[in-house]
């Protein structure tokens, strides 16, 4: 092993020289120069973003624990975006009072779970990626627990480490299994082993709790309402999408690559869940008074519909998903960006207090109904394209049924995000809203997801581009 | 550029240039600009195309352009147009220029209303000029999710609970649409050869099995049926239609239901004609039911936008019915039904509004004799309802005289049962236009503050006007339409006789 193994872990480096850059500065900047701190985080991560912007090749390194593949440096660019954006959302509620002196450890823990879902991403081996989903897991709850003189927050903390450790705990069990059944926990050697016996199902199983708990599928949901509704706004977002997101990807990596022997059998569970966490959370969505809450549920429906990509395991999927996730997650952030502005000036988070928003923020509203219109997969808006392949996806593999029921799904989905249109453009009240400016950080941000969702599905290219580099069972 | 983009690149200019609008005046002149544009480019279009086909030019779409949209799927814009996309592209012309006159003065927001208005016709357009499933699907879509605002925002009565109704069920009908395309695209060649999404060629590919094609068959035409008020998909129409304001109410019963008839004309039967012919009957049933189900449903409304609307449920059947006879003198009779019913209800509904702006009701309980006071309106009312209960020289006799011509050339017992059953809607139909007409207009005056109502005003005269010539046109002169419409038939005639 030579240090030059080290070289080809570039995104990683960079990513940890951030986060010891901010660190230094956040420990011994002086109060003066800390009024730089947000600019040089967004600048710093905007670089790294940059200087990772090219996929590279396919490498292995420290043999064979580490293992890159040009879609997941795909991936953790779009991921690194999504964080820049999430900054950029948090800047106003990390200025505020009580927040403002603990704010360079927003930024620092944050980057450290994106940090573990690069290493999940980059997995050769299950420890790592065991390693990979802790550290994206363990800090996530301090950043949930930000608000820690607000009760929910510590709640929703509290909650999303029990979860969290539990759903790790059976991951390890699963992957404890498949070890003692193909004496390997490397990815390549893994597949050679698996020959379907009940052990190795059981083992799958567990293994897929643990990310069936991030993904937050059905019926591992249950603290996905609470945790996103007490958790500080911006944090929800990250929550809601980049965390997300890297599941997703990894998941269908890891299906893909290691348990493909058994396709017959995870195709089978995931078909069920992905009916009942897309129904389930949809008729749950309804019925949701708080908007944060709403997007909880709105949030494991769409998993849901990203498991779809997953399921049909071809390279058409991966193109898919990751599209899929690249549209989410610019549609839940620009959704979020204005939850976020909203309850950061009137303290406002329930579905009726929207109404008449479009009479006082127009803008808002605006960006608020692109955001719904992408996620229910309206045409011309970006949603509708990445709804639209993800369906072809899996289509092609005769999925045909499953995809019937996804689309009457949507039908209801439609419904509720409606209700959200319907608040802000129709329902008159007293009170609404007043007028508002946000700060050049959040405008900034709604305009790139704006931008993103009416231009992504229009312009070929970037579904194009990761075509080029996806890959299949 | 290809002229038929400009169908889209117009309303997409004209949205942005309603975007910098600040006044009312500023708007006005654009929407009108916008208007005018596309009604011109309509009958240029409608010009070059019978000078094309004159000139011998027998390909059977003109004006192709096709531009690689999404490589890996094989997606392309592709457009083209026949003589059935070219008639349906002036009506959508006349019906969104009437349409902008119709809304010349709204109360409040007027510039989002256009806004979303021009959205609207984007899709309109876009629909009929594509080829490829793909942009034909999305620009369908984009049709229907305007119409959620323009009703909900802009509308009257239960307004909300109508464009929820309204909404929800054409996405699940688009639902539908979506799984029967993917199921098109995936047999759209044969093995190993590369899939597409172009129309024109699944038509010679497909190699979907008779099997296969028994489910997307149902699925494809429900999809556009419940757009077209198929029996019993159709009740969104009554009430979206009553609530939405009277330009939408116009674009989305003229021309918006007519995508439903093209739509399952062009995608359905076109794309799977083994399982056309084989599963005709049921929708003949079904359509059938529409046909007289609507005309009596109207009979016995007292709200005159329930009437139009349900007679509208009653001619969109109607144009589906004969889609279903799969014969050539039917199918035409069914392009010209479409021409004509659009012009038709979008005519009532201009009228229906301007008469509602003027007495705030709709119930005919509460009016009479308006004739002696607002005689311009009045007349126009009685020549919509000519032509809708089909006195010839107006539009409608020449489309259902079509319709049941061709219907009776099908000889067996089935079809012939079902062609009577369907032609006594013509009597019905007579009996609610004659009775509506009746309490109307003439008669006393129920209400005293009708005494004082004012006539039609300019921009009210001029957008009804358009639509009587227009109605008055394919009345008087059927001929070089239906050679118009005839030889697009062709194609789909020979894919249902191979």
């Amino acid at each position: 092993m030579g240090y030059a193994n080290f070289l080809y872990m570039k995104g990683e480096l960079s990513l940890v020289a951030i986060i010891v850059i901010l660190f230094i500065y956040d420990i011994f900047g002086s109060k003066k120069s800390l009024q730089y701190y947000q600019p040089t985080a967004c600048i710093l991560l905007l670089i790294h973003t940059l200087i990772n912007l090219l996929p590279g090749s396919e490498t292995v390194a420290f043999g064979g624990m580490y293992h890159a593949t040009p879609m997941g440096s795909i991936v953790k660019t779009i991921l690194s975006i999504g964080t820049l954006l999430v900054f950029m959302q948090a800047n106003s509620w990390l200025k505020s009072e009580q927040i403002i002196i603990r704010r360079g450890e927003f930024y620092l823990i944050t980057l450290s779970t994106l940090l573990g879902m690069y290493f999940m991403i980059s997995a050769g081996h299950f420890l790592m990626f065991f390693i990979g989903i802790e550290m994206a897991s363990i800090p996530m709850a301090t950043l949930i627990a930000y608000d820690k003189y607000r009760n929910t927050s510590a709640e929703a903390a509290a909650k999303y480490i029990l979860s969290a450790v539990f759903a790790s705990g059976l991951s390890l069990y699963g992957i404890s299994l498949i070890y003692g059944t193909t004496g390997s926990l490397y990815f390549e050697e893994i597949p050679a082993g698996l020959n379907g016996s009940p052990m190795q199902i059981m083992a799958f199983v567990f293994f897929f709790v643990g990310l069936g708990f991030k993904l937050s599928l059905v019926p591992f949901h249950q603290w996905t309402p609470d945790v996103y509704e007490g958790a500080p706004t911006s944090v929800t977002a990250y929550l809601s999408v980049i965390s997300k997101g890297a599941a997703a990807f990894v998941l269908m990596t890891i299906l893909c690559k290691v348990f493909a022997p058994l396709v017959t059998e995870w195709r089978a569970i995931l078909y069920g869940i992905i009916i009942v966490s897309i129904t389930l959370a949809n008729l749950f969505a309804i019925r949701q008074q708080n908007i944060k809450r709403f997007f909880a549920y709105s949030s494991i429906s769409q998993a849901g519909y990203i498991m779809l990509g997953v399921i049909s395991g071809s390279a058409l999927g991966m193109t898919s998903l990751v599209y899929y996730v690249l549209v989410y997650m610019l549609s839940n952030l620009a959704a979020f960006g204005v939850i976020a502005a909203v309850e950061r000036q009137s303290g406002k988070i329930m579905i009726d207090d929207y109404n008449g928003l479009y009479g006082t923020n127009p803008r808002l509203s605006v960006v608020m109904m692109l955001a719904l219109f992408s996620l229910a997969g309206i045409p011309p808006f970006a949603g509708f394209f990445s709804k639209f392949f993800i369906f072809a996806a899996a289509a092609e593999q005769g999925y045909y049924v499953l995809v019937f029921i996804a689309l009457l799904n949507t039908i209801i989905s439609l419904y509720y995000y409606l209700r959200i249109v319907k608040a802000m453009f129709i329902n008159k009240t007293e009170t609404p809203i007043e007028h508002f400016q946000t700060d050049a950080y959040t405008r900034i941000s709604l305009i790139a997801c704006s931008a993103g969702i009416l231009l992504l599905g229009i312009i070929s290219a970037v579904y194009e581009h990761l075509n080029d580099f996806s890959f299949g069972m | 550029m290809n002229i038929l983009s400009l169908f889209v690149l117009i309303p997409v200019l004209t949205l942005g240039g309603l975007l910098l609008c600040g006044n009312t005046r500023q708007i006005r002149s654009v929407v009108a600009t916008g208007a005018s544009l596309l009604l011109a480019l309509a009958i240029g279009v409608v010009i070059a195309f019978l000078n094309e086909r004159a000139a011998g030019n027998t390909a059977e779409m003109l004006f192709r352009s096709d531009v690689m949209w999404y490589k890996p799927l094989n997606i392309h814009y592709s457009v083209g147009v026949d003589g059935i996309s070219v008639a349906m592209l002036l009506l959508s012309a006349v019906i969104v220029f009437t349409g902008t006159f119709a809304s010349w003065k709204m109360p409040f927001q007027q510039k989002e209303y256009f806004m979303w208005f021009y959205l609207l016709s984007v899709g309109v357009f876009g629909f009929f000029i594509s080829i490829d499933l793909f942009t034909m699907f999305m620009f369908y879509e984009v049709a229907l999710i305007p119409m959620y605002l323009l009703i909900g925002v802009w509308g009257s009565g239960k307004k909300e609970y109508s464009a929820m109704k309204l909404t929800l069920m054409l996405m699940g009908g688009s639902a539908l649409l979506l799984v029967s395309i993917l199921g098109i695209y995936f047999h759209s060649a044969g093995e190993g050869a590369p899939l597409s999404m172009n129309i024109l060629e699944i038509a010679q590919n497909s190699s979907m099995p008779v099997e296969l094609q028994r489910w997307f068959f149902p699925l494809t035409f429900i999809g556009f049926g419940v757009l077209g008020a198929l029996f019993p998909f159709h009740t969104w129409s009554p009430d979206g239609h009553a609530s939405a304001p009277t330009a939408v109410s116009m674009l989305h019963a003229g021309v918006l239901m007519k995508l439903g008839g093209y739509g399952c004309f062009r995608v359905a039967i076109f794309l799977m004609p083994e399982a056309a012919k084989e599963l005709s009957w049921i929708f003949i049933i079904l359509t059938g039911i529409s046909v007289v189900y609507g005309a009596y449903s109207a009979i016995v409304q007292t709200d005159l936008k329930y009437i139009n609307a349900y007679s509208s449920v009653s001619h969109c059947g109607l144009v589906l019915f004969a889609i279903l006879m799969l014969n050539q003198t039917a199918m035409t009779g069914a392009v010209l039904q479409m021409l004509s019913h659009g012009l038709m209800t979008a005519l009532f509904f201009a009228l229906i509004g301007m008469i509602y702006g003027r007495t705030h009701t709709r119930d005919i309980r509460e009016m009479g004799g308006l004739m002696k006071v607002i005689p311009f309106l009045g007349t126009c009312y009685v020549i919509a309802g000519l032509a809708s209960l089909g006195l010839p020289g107006l539009s409608g006799f020449v489309a259902e005289m079509s319709v049941f011509v061709g219907a009776f050339q099908e000889t067996d017992t089935f079809h012939r049962v079902f062609t009577i059953i369907a032609c006594t809607s013509i009597v019905i139909t007579a009996v609610y236009i004659l009775r509506v007409v009746g309490k109307l207009l003439y008669g006393g005056i129920v209400n005293e503050h009708h005494l004082e109502l004012t006539d039609a005003v300019w921009y009210e005269r001029f957008s009804v006007i358009v639509l009587i010539i227009a109605i008055a046109g394919i009345g008087l002169a059927p001929l070089w339409l239906s050679n118009l419409i005839q030889n697009s038939l062709i194609p789909v005639l020979n894919q249902l006789n191979f």
